[in-house]
């Protein structure tokens, strides 16, 4: 039964990686670049959330929906901005002003919203599941960060495949010079695959918050990374290979701290990233890159 | 075009010069010599207290309550007229709560402005990069809630908190004693000195009081969101009670997660707990029956902390102090209070200050009854001896838990 | 001055190695110009304790700059690299501070201790990863200097007349009572001397820049840059590649390694949560912005970005967010065209100053080629 819960909560944890890491992996398969700035957009998904909520009191989803609206503008802006710019430069130059962004909106956050950190009400209100006479739980945040992040995942790969504007984006990942050479708006794809990540960081913020009820400033780094190493580890510019990644991530992560060592849960996350890296160079689903001369 | 370019050369390191100069004549002015005497003197004399701590990044929390706690103890002191004729004067820089580099440039940075007295660091890793520098200036080091035993190693360093191993052995002892429990979770902060401290000490005493720890689980830095796994394994082991020397934030997880969990054991912890109540917006009613040893209590109904709470909330956006803020209030009018029997003025140096608080802080007639204790005394070591309050949770306020 | 007939001499010179002894020099008229100050009392604390972090972070820009410039390959486990070498070099002086009492032939030995443990585990790392490319290296590497943070901020070591303790915690470690605890977990290593000075960190910072301007020069330099320019076309003139990425890999891990050295002996504590990824990212960005593959411009971005959050105390709650700014606005303008442009054409005066600073990437690119 423990093993059970445990893996329950992996899956859960997972989930909300999943759909993080589903944001970073869409920016780099179009842009080519890592968003560090992206787990930092969760933070303010989060705050957006909870002010909603406690200032206004507004609807939790209503304020989900506030929290979405607000992160693709501060996306869109963030790319127009800082990103924009550097089209041209290599993609290291973009990486390094995504950290700038990240430090400025952390900063900016201690400056805005305080130092302490706030506790912040679950926007979930589905019941919890009680299985085994009680010794299997699975929270309603639980189960919906699952559904959730499935809904999304099928969502978004039939958005990339179907519509017009996803097979643009399709088209922009696999040769930037061919799809403008085919008409399609390379500025406007970019803006575009911007907009959808940073939305999906402010659910992902919901989720997170939801389910890890503190928020302050730095609340998004470090789930941030850990996304980041999903979406690798399931293949970067794969949509189903972040979620498998996350979900991989997320299960391994508390495996190892309930049956190996909770010291060393980290360690062992990255140590096996390690090893799958080694045993198939792009990720679990990644596309394997034939070199030409 | 090559000469050119070497002049321009040479011109790059004479800008990186005059950056380097740029940084050393905007401070030169009020540095003084090794030692940091001072020559801020101006008409009236001041004493230059140093504050140290995290006033940006993961434990910003915690330095900028120090810091927003120590400038309303010094406000206090000057308007009331100053101690012996001289004006206090607080400067602060941001540690970011490194342990390296960071802290010891804060250090010096305070050095440049005049520090004579150095209240701080904040947390234990900044103090322990910079005791060995405080000693080697003989500036008198007084840490509000640095609760490590490394860091008073040295003659110059005094703390106003607990150390971590004793709050340990207290916390197993007064476990035992009550016989809160017999089987005894943990879940610590293994990244952690503090938490890790106080573990340490706790394990050990434990034992010797035939508490059993059925469950030691730790998480670290990069981990501390979920709990679920440690708390499965609390709760399959059985544990009455689980031990939480952690600070509030993840402890409010911990509280939170558990509930999810279907698992309501006892809930033991230290200072660190303090402000667990006055988190925005937090569910009190999770913390409900939580037990705690802590010098201070904010909805104590003492005058003193009743004043200061108020005070400090009208100061700072209606915000709590913690621990940590209580602590550091102390810490300067246990200063004034010494500077005001020492005869300290502001042109001393930092190290005849330094000298002379030694003396009167280990006087066997000096004790202070303060927010976070009373009667509270100095041994040579730099420990204070206080007996922690034991509280418990109730209706979202702290009650006095009578043995 | 002396500098003048260096100079004259440089004239006489192959171009990369007038290049580089501009650089020396450079660094060593700052140095004797900081001596002075510092010998004549001119130097605030702050700066004065400033010297030897400066000469870590420019050691490690430049090592790192080996990887990321020369091989062209990104890696984001410098921290790591640098913590083995802190732990390493901090527990052999600590060993040895009873049996080698000299300090000058005891802080040498663990700076080598240092670079060389760092350098093994630059080479372990090495061997598996080094067949991944771009981002997925990148990847790895983090991953590896955060294994490398979170064992050490676990790990407690002890010795006692029954030899050597290593455990999880600190009650698992049975010490006898002649024990000591050596690594304390998160508490870290205590009592390592401070042996670090600006001397020691200038010659350890000439001798990187040394070995990584004749590294880039001589043959296997020249193989690597023909490797980060086409790989399978290097491959297929009959180069080891896998070597040559593995030299230059270990090459770098070793000089950071020296820099943990040199910074564990600068503090009376070290603890492993320093060495977090936010560390490797500071480094990159000195790389990044200093120019990748240029040598000089990694020092000169490695002093500038460390002074800016220093020398920008005094504005306290706002600094790490005009740090920021400060970071953004200099990426924009050195790797953006138009802006290049627009500066270029608007200050005449500055522009050759400009041009040096931004032309900085190009000529590392022409370099190559």
């Amino acid at each position: 039964m423990g093993f059970l819960n445990n893996l329950i909560n992996g899956i859960s944890l997972g989930s909300i990686y999943a759909v993080i890491a589903l944001g970073y992996t869409l920016v780099y398969g179009i842009a080519k670049m890592l968003n560090f700035a992206h787990g930092d957009v969760i933070m303010v998904g989060g705050y957006v959330i909870f002010y909603s909520m406690t200032s206004f009191s507004i609807n939790p989803y209503l304020s989900v929906l506030i929290a979405v609206i607000v992160c693709t503008v501060l996306g869109i802006v963030i790319e127009k901005i800082a990103y924009k710019p550097l089209r041209q430069a290599t993609s290291l130059s973009v990486l390094i002003t995504a950290i700038g962004v990240s430090y400025f909106l952390q900063n900016s956050a201690l400056l805005l919203f305080g130092e302490k950190p706030v506790n912040f009400t679950s926007v979930v209100n589905v019941p919890s599941i009680s299985l085994f006479d009680g010794q299997v739980v699975i929270t309603g945040e639980a189960i919906v960060a699952i559904v959730v992040s499935i809904l999304i995942v099928i969502g978004l790969s039939l958005f990339i495949n179907k519509t017009k504007s996803g097979r643009a984006m399709l088209a922009v990942s696999e040769d930037k010079d061919a799809a403008q050479l085919m008409g399609i708006n390379i500025n406007r794809t970019i803006s575009l695959t911007f907009a959808i990540g940073s939305g999906l960081a402010a659910i992902a913020g919901a989720l997170l918050c939801s389910a890890y009820p503190t928020l302050q400033n730095t609340t998004g780094a470090m789930p941030g990374i850990k996304a980041f190493v999903a979406a690798v580890f399931g293949g970067i510019g794969s949509v189903p290979g972040a979620m498998i990644g996350g979900i991989l991530i997320g299960v391994i992560e508390i495996l190892g701290r309930a049956y190996i060592s909770p010291q060393l849960s980290d360690a062992i996350v990255f140590a096996v990233l390690i090893l799958v890296l080694i045993i198939k160079p792009t990720g679990i689903l990644g596309k394997k890159v034939r070199e030409k001369v | 075009m090559k000469n050119f370019k070497r002049v321009l050369a040479m011109a790059t390191a004479a800008t990186m010069a005059v950056t380097a100069f740029a940084g050393c004549s905007s401070n030169n002015a009020t540095s003084g010599e090794v030692g940091g005497s001072t020559s801020v003197a101006e008409g009236e004399k001041t004493i230059v207290i140093g504050g140290s701590g995290p006033l940006t990044g993961d434990a910003a929390q915690y330095g900028v309550g120090v810091k927003n706690a120590i400038q309303l103890a010094v406000d206090e002191v000057n308007a009331a007229g100053g101690v012996n004729g001289n004006k206090l004067k607080l400067v602060f820089e941001d540690d970011e709560a490194d342990s390296g580099d960071k802290a010891v440039n804060a250090y010096n940075t305070l050095k440049d402005q005049g520090m004579q007295i150095l209240l701080g660091t904040v947390t234990t890793g900044s103090c322990l990069a910079v005791v060995d520098k405080s000693k080697q200036d003989n500036i008198f080091q007084f840490t509000p809630s640095a609760s490590a035993q490394d860091v008073i190693a040295n003659d110059n360093c005094f703390q106003i908190c607990f150390t971590d191993p004793n709050q340990g052995k207290a916390s197993a002892d007064y476990i035992a004693d009550n016989k809160v429990a017999t089987k005894i979770g943990v879940i610590y902060d293994s990244s952690d000195a503090y938490s890790s401290g106080i573990y340490n000490a706790f394990k050990t005493e434990a034992a010797a009081k035939g508490l059993e720890l059925v469950s030691e689980q730790s998480f670290t830095k990069d981990s501390k969101t979920d709990f679920s796994a440690q708390i499965a394994d609390c709760k399959n082991k059985g544990a009455e009670l689980v031990f939480l020397p952690i600070y509030y934030q993840q402890a409010s997880l911990i509280l939170t997660q558990s509930k999810n969990a279907g698992f309501a054991p006892k809930f033991f912890g230290c200072d660190g707990l303090d402000g667990l109540t006055s988190i925005k917006n937090f569910d009190t009613s999770l913390a409900e029956g939580v037990m705690l040893l802590t010098p201070f209590a904010a909805d104590s109904k003492d005058q003193a902390t009743q004043d200061f709470v108020k005070a400090y909330k009208a100061a700072y956006n209606d915000e709590t102090p913690n621990q940590f803020a209580a602590d550091a209030y102390d810490g300067v009018k246990i200063l004034a209070k010494l500077i005001e029997s020492q005869n300290i003025t502001g042109d001393m140096s930092a190290s005849d200050i330094c000298e002379k608080l030694k003396t009167g802080i280990t006087a066997a007639d000096f004790s202070y009854d303060g927010l976070t204790g009373t009667g509270m005394k100095w041994n040579a070591n730099g420990e204070v001896s206080k007996s922690p309050k034991a509280v418990v949770i109730k209706d979202g306020n702290y009650a006095a838990l009578d043995n | 001055m002396n500098n003048k007939t260096a100079l004259a001499k440089t004239k006489m010179l192959k171009p990369q190695t007038k290049k580089s002894f501009t650089t020396y020099i450079m660094v060593t008229v700052v140095f004797v110009i900081m001596m002075i100050l510092s010998s004549t009392g001119n130097v605030s604390s702050q700066i004065d304790g400033l010297l030897v972090p400066l000469c870590v972070y420019s050691i490690l820009a430049v090592s790192l700059n080996l990887t990321v410039g020369i091989l062209g390959e990104l890696s984001l486990g410098q921290a790591g690299f640098m913590c083995v070498g802190a732990y390493a070099s901090a527990l052999f002086s600590i060993a040895t501070k009873e049996t080698i009492l000299v300090e000058w032939v005891r802080f040498p030995l663990a700076i080598l201790v240092g670079g060389i443990f760092a350098a093994i585990f630059g080479i372990l790392i090495g061997i598996p990863v080094l067949r991944l490319n771009g981002d997925y290296l990148a990847i790895v590497t983090l991953a590896f200097g955060e294994i490398i943070k979170n064992v050490f901020a676990a790990l407690y070591v002890g010795i006692d007349s029954k030899g050597l303790h290593i455990a999880l915690n600190q009650a698992d470690m049975n010490l006898e009572a002649d024990g000591t605890e050596i690594i304390r977990g998160a508490l870290g290593v205590k009592g390592v001397p401070n042996d670090s000075s600006f001397v020691v960190g200038f010659i350890l910072l000439l001798i990187t820049l040394i070995i990584s301007y004749n590294y880039i020069n001589s043959r296997t330099g020249r193989a690597v840059k023909a490797i980060r320019d086409n790989s399978i076309a290097t491959e297929s003139v009959g180069l080891n590649i896998t070597k040559y990425k593995l030299i230059t890999f270990a090459l770098t891990a070793f000089l950071a390694g020296i820099a943990g050295a040199l910074y564990s002996h600068n503090y009376s504590t070290l603890q492993a949560s320093k060495f977090d990824y936010n560390l490797s990212i500071l480094i990159l960005v000195f790389v990044v912005l200093g120019g990748i593959g240029n040598i000089r411009g990694s020092v000169i971005a490695a002093i500038i970005l460390t002074l800016i959050p220093e020398l920008l105390r005094s504005i306290n709650s706002y600094r790490m967010l005009i740090y920021s700014i400060v970071l953004i606005v200099m990426m924009i303008l050195t790797s953006n065209e138009k802006a290049r442009t627009f500066i270029v054409t608007n200050f005449g005066k500055l522009k050759g100053m400009v041009l040096k600073i931004f032309k900085r990437k190009d000529t590392a690119e022409k370099e190559v080629k």
